[in-house]
């Protein structure tokens, strides 16, 4: 019988909202955590350095808007792995194994680091010596970095499955290689490129409170160097971005071409690819990409996308419906045709099943090796075997196309914004600048909110790249269950968020104790 | 016991000398208690816990994944 035609669709619908909602709305908190753990390192080694009371004050007050942050933040992430165990029980039983050592490396260093080190950076100060006093000020950020590298370790492994083998007996990916999974390529890039985006958030938010300031005419030395020290710290992580973002892409090309296609909102590909910069793409409606071969009111920079692709400016790069019928890779291999996939996916779905029965019944062994090994060579295809139609497997263009280009335009948008702030610019449009820098400060949460859409829409629909589809990684539940949680959350977070920035804003109001 | 002392006066000395301590560490109790008491407990079961007999989830995933 098949199980699967049990699950109500808007089920995963909601399910995939959910955990959306969950996974955006911590994301409001931990990248100001990251960026803001820099920047107040920075300022207490000047005052490690100097003794200058004005350094002391000046890394006090951004302490205390790292605690309004962190304090905020802490624990929202974990109701992320509830979600798994109720809606993506599926998911969750697949790759228990594999998530769990990551996921609870994170738990262990997140409570034991942070905890320890948050407690002398806020209590300590004139009860530890200076020097251990930084240190812990350092760590505290060190704890934070380390802890999203564990949980982005997971996310990546989901984005390309490495280092495990698929145990038929217990039905679970189980772990060969911890190195492998926690130095894949993907998980390397997207921890480099996150911690960089966080880096540059929490200096758009530095800059933005340090205008308001001047702009209040109030506190002027203490923001006029947060506002430097801001912008600098900015412009560098935005350069170290554009090389991290560069590579992510190349990563992108090789693990998820798919992803980079729908970004692109490449239908046709081919070699001296262009890089779009805008389309004229309905938002509300998946293009045709069956019959067009490039989207309207195309302008693009020419050879940009194999380059940023390949690193090469005639390099191939497949469009969604070379995907879909198969292409030669430029190394002479061949890549699969969606038809291909699906076939191979069925074998091993149908061993899977042949193979539990024949142990079951114990049937000979030449009989379960035989279907051990179509379930070895189908199971980086094992999901295409749920799949019906070409539809399914292309991710929702316009929110990948338009994300991208927000999370790109934004990071341009910051560096000129950087540039100018450390620019010679004096009388009124110095003014304009800071209110400039204070409606930045939003726009920064938007970007980086919008590099994860384009992570997370992009490998629609998997779950596990390749092997588990959202709509089998799903629980057996009501869309009603489900939706419940999800208002009590859309609650739950909002009420978090409204009490962070008002208590964040209090603290602004009131200002350094200078 | 000297140093066990000196980090108990320390974190003492550190939660009583609190000001915006105190409004953040009641807003993180009262989240801690939310999620582990009222969504963990009400809202969260483990679904295969629940629903797969003890020793036998592989054959309760495994037919969720028939064909």
């Amino acid at each position: 019988m098949n199980q699967l035609l049990n699950i109500d669709m808007t089920m995963v619908d909601w399910a995939r909202a959910q955990f959306a909602l969950t996974a955006i709305y911590h994301w409001l908190f931990v990248p100001l955590t990251l960026g803001l753990a820099v920047v107040m390192g920075i300022m207490e080694t000047q005052y490690y350095r100097t003794g200058s009371e004005f350094w002391k004050q000046t890394a006090k007050f951004w302490q205390r808007l790292f605690g309004i942050n962190f304090a905020m933040g802490v624990a929202t992430g974990i109701i992320l792995e509830f979600e798994f165990g109720t809606n993506w029980s599926n998911y969750s039983y697949l790759v228990g194994d594999i998530f769990g050592a990551p996921l609870a490396i994170e738990g262990i260093v997140a409570f034991f680091m942070e905890s320890t080190f948050v407690a002398v950076m806020f209590f300590g100060w004139n009860k530890v010596s200076k020097g251990f006093h930084l240190a812990s000020t350092w760590l505290t950020g060190l704890g934070a970095t380390i802890s999203a590298w564990w949980i982005l370790v997971a996310n990546s492994w989901m984005q390309h499955p490495v280092g495990q083998t698929f145990n038929p007996e217990t039905v679970r990916n189980e772990m060969t290689s911890f190195a492998d999974v926690a130095l894949s390529p993907v998980a390397v890039d997207k921890f480099v490129h996150t911690v960089l985006s966080a880096w540059v958030l929490g200096a758009v938010f530095v800059v933005g409170v340090s205008s308001w300031y001047l702009l209040k005419k109030r506190h002027t030395e203490f923001a006029t160097k947060s506002l430097r020290l801001g912008a600098v710290f900015g412009l560098i992580s935005s350069a170290l971005i554009m090389l991290s973002g560069h590579h992510s892409a190349y990563t992108v090309a090789q693990t998820q071409p798919m992803k980079l296609a729908a970004m692109e909102a490449l239908y046709k590909g081919g070699t001296d690819q262009p890089l779009t910069i805008i389309a004229g793409i309905n938002p509300f409606a998946q293009p045709d990409y069956e019959a067009t071969d490039e989207p309207p009111l195309k302008l693009a920079v020419p050879y940009a996308l194999s380059f940023l692709a390949t690193n090469d400016m005639n390099g191939y790069v497949p469009g969604i419906r070379d995907i879909l019928d198969g292409y030669t890779k430029p190394d002479g291999t061949i890549e699969p045709s969606l038809d291909e996939k699906i076939q191979l996916g069925q074998q091993a779905i149908t061993a899977l099943q042949d193979y539990r029965k024949a142990k079951k019944e114990g049937t000979s062994e030449e009989t379960i090796n035989c279907q051990l090994s179509i379930i070895n060579s189908g199971m980086p295809y094992f999901g295409y075997g749920y799949v019906k139609d070409r539809a399914q497997v292309v991710p929702y263009i316009p929110v990948c196309f338009y994300a991208f280009r927000v999370m790109v335009g934004g990071g341009c948008l910051f560096i000129l914004l950087f540039i100018l702030i450390l620019a010679p610019i004096r009388g009124r449009w110095r003014g304009t600048l800071h209110w400039v820098a204070l409606f930045c400060i939003p726009v920064a949460y938007i970007v980086s909110e919008a590099g994860w859409l384009v992570a997370e829409f992009g490998r629609q629909p998997w779950t596990i790249q390749d092997m588990l589809p959202t709509w089998v990684g799903v629980s057996e539940l009501g869309a009603s269950a489900v939706m419940i949680t999800f208002l009590l959350f859309l609650i739950l977070f909002t009420t978090l968020l409204a009490v962070e920035i008002s208590i964040m804003c209090k603290t602004i109001k009131k200002g350094p104790e200078l | 016991m000297n140093t066990i002392h000196r980090i108990w006066n320390f974190y003492y000395d550190g939660f009583r000398s609190m000001t915006l301590g105190r409004t953040l560490w009641a807003v993180i109790l009262v989240k801690l208690f939310i999620i582990f008491f009222v969504l963990k407990l009400f809202f969260f079961p483990n679904y295969i816990k629940e629903h797969a007999e003890k020793g036998n989830e592989a054959e309760f995933v495994s037919q969720k994944l028939a064909p």
